[in-house]
């Protein structure tokens, strides 16, 4: 499947490097809910930057890839939703609640960072 | 590159090979990266309608024009069951909590003209059509090029 999967620290990060099918997306569900309770993760970020469409079915797949994880004890980041992908969801009216987004991989390590050790200095 | 490209829906990759044939023929007619991207998730809903609910059909792209404008058209056409109430399919969630049900009325708001044909027993037809304006300027080349 053309997804890379990276560990850093307690993050997983899900990189897709190209368009997939149905069939791949839901493969990818799985194995990240699996993966997140074997690597006792508590972040997990699903990097969309490749992906040039984002359809009904991917949105639906990305929010339960959320809801998933954080069953798993996890946080999910979706980043690098690209801008006319970003236009073409709005347009379509889809619904990405309770998804969180961030602009790039930084911003959604420093999202989940801000997330899991809230108010301790010396976190990580 | 020809302005028509046919995509034979069957199975679950077809839909990627559609939005690839979208996307290009797209960038092809001059269509803006935003609009490429509108059309091919507009594609890429009708393609999984065919697949999830009667297995195999066909979707046409073609190249359109009038005096003023170019335009892509898609007819997406399956010999499935037909559906049952056109109007019902094209509210929002008609199919319920399954989370299904959002592809017509998602892939009608993405394009500029959008026509279901469907009868029980015949199978159901979806055109649908981006139009891309032509600017003043683009107009006035059109207009020598064709002397």
């Amino acid at each position: 499947m053309s997804v890379a999967i990276l560990h850093h620290g307690e993050y997983v990060i899900a990189s897709i490097q190209s368009d997939l099918s149905d069939r791949e997306v839901m493969a990818l569900r799985d194995d990240l809910a699996n993966r997140v309770g074997e690597r006792r993760a508590r972040g997990l970020i699903v990097d969309v930057a490749a992906l040039d469409v984002i359809d009904s079915f991917v949105a639906r797949a990305l929010r339960t890839i959320a809801e998933t994880t954080q069953m798993r004890g996890a946080e999910t980041v979706i980043v690098g939703i690209q801008p006319d992908v970003a236009i073409a969801m709005v347009q379509f009216r889809l619904n990405l609640e309770p998804l969180r987004a961030a602009l790039d991989l930084d911003e959604g390590i420093q999202i989940l960072d801000r997330l899991l050790h809230r108010g301790s200095p010396d976190a990580r | 590159m020809r302005d028509e490209v046919r995509v034979t829906i069957g199975a679950d990759e077809d839909l990627v090979s559609a939005r690839a044939e979208a996307r290009a023929l797209a960038d092809h007619l001059g269509f803006s990266r935003t609009d490429a991207t509108l059309i091919a998730t507009a594609i890429s809903e009708i393609a999984r309608n065919i697949v999830v609910h009667v297995g195999t059909g066909e979707i046409v792209l073609r190249a359109i024009e009038d005096e003023r404008r170019r335009g892509l058209a898609v007819i997406a056409h399956d010999a499935g069951p037909g559906i049952r109430d056109v109007q019902a399919a094209l509210r929002d969630g008609y199919a319920g909590d399954s989370g299904l049900g959002l592809g017509l009325p998602g892939a009608r708001r993405l394009m500029d003209e959008f026509e279901i044909v469907s009868e029980p027993g015949c199978g159901t037809t979806v055109t649908m059509t981006k139009w891309h304006m032509l600017d003043e300027l683009e107009m006035l080349r059109e207009r020598r090029r064709r002397g």
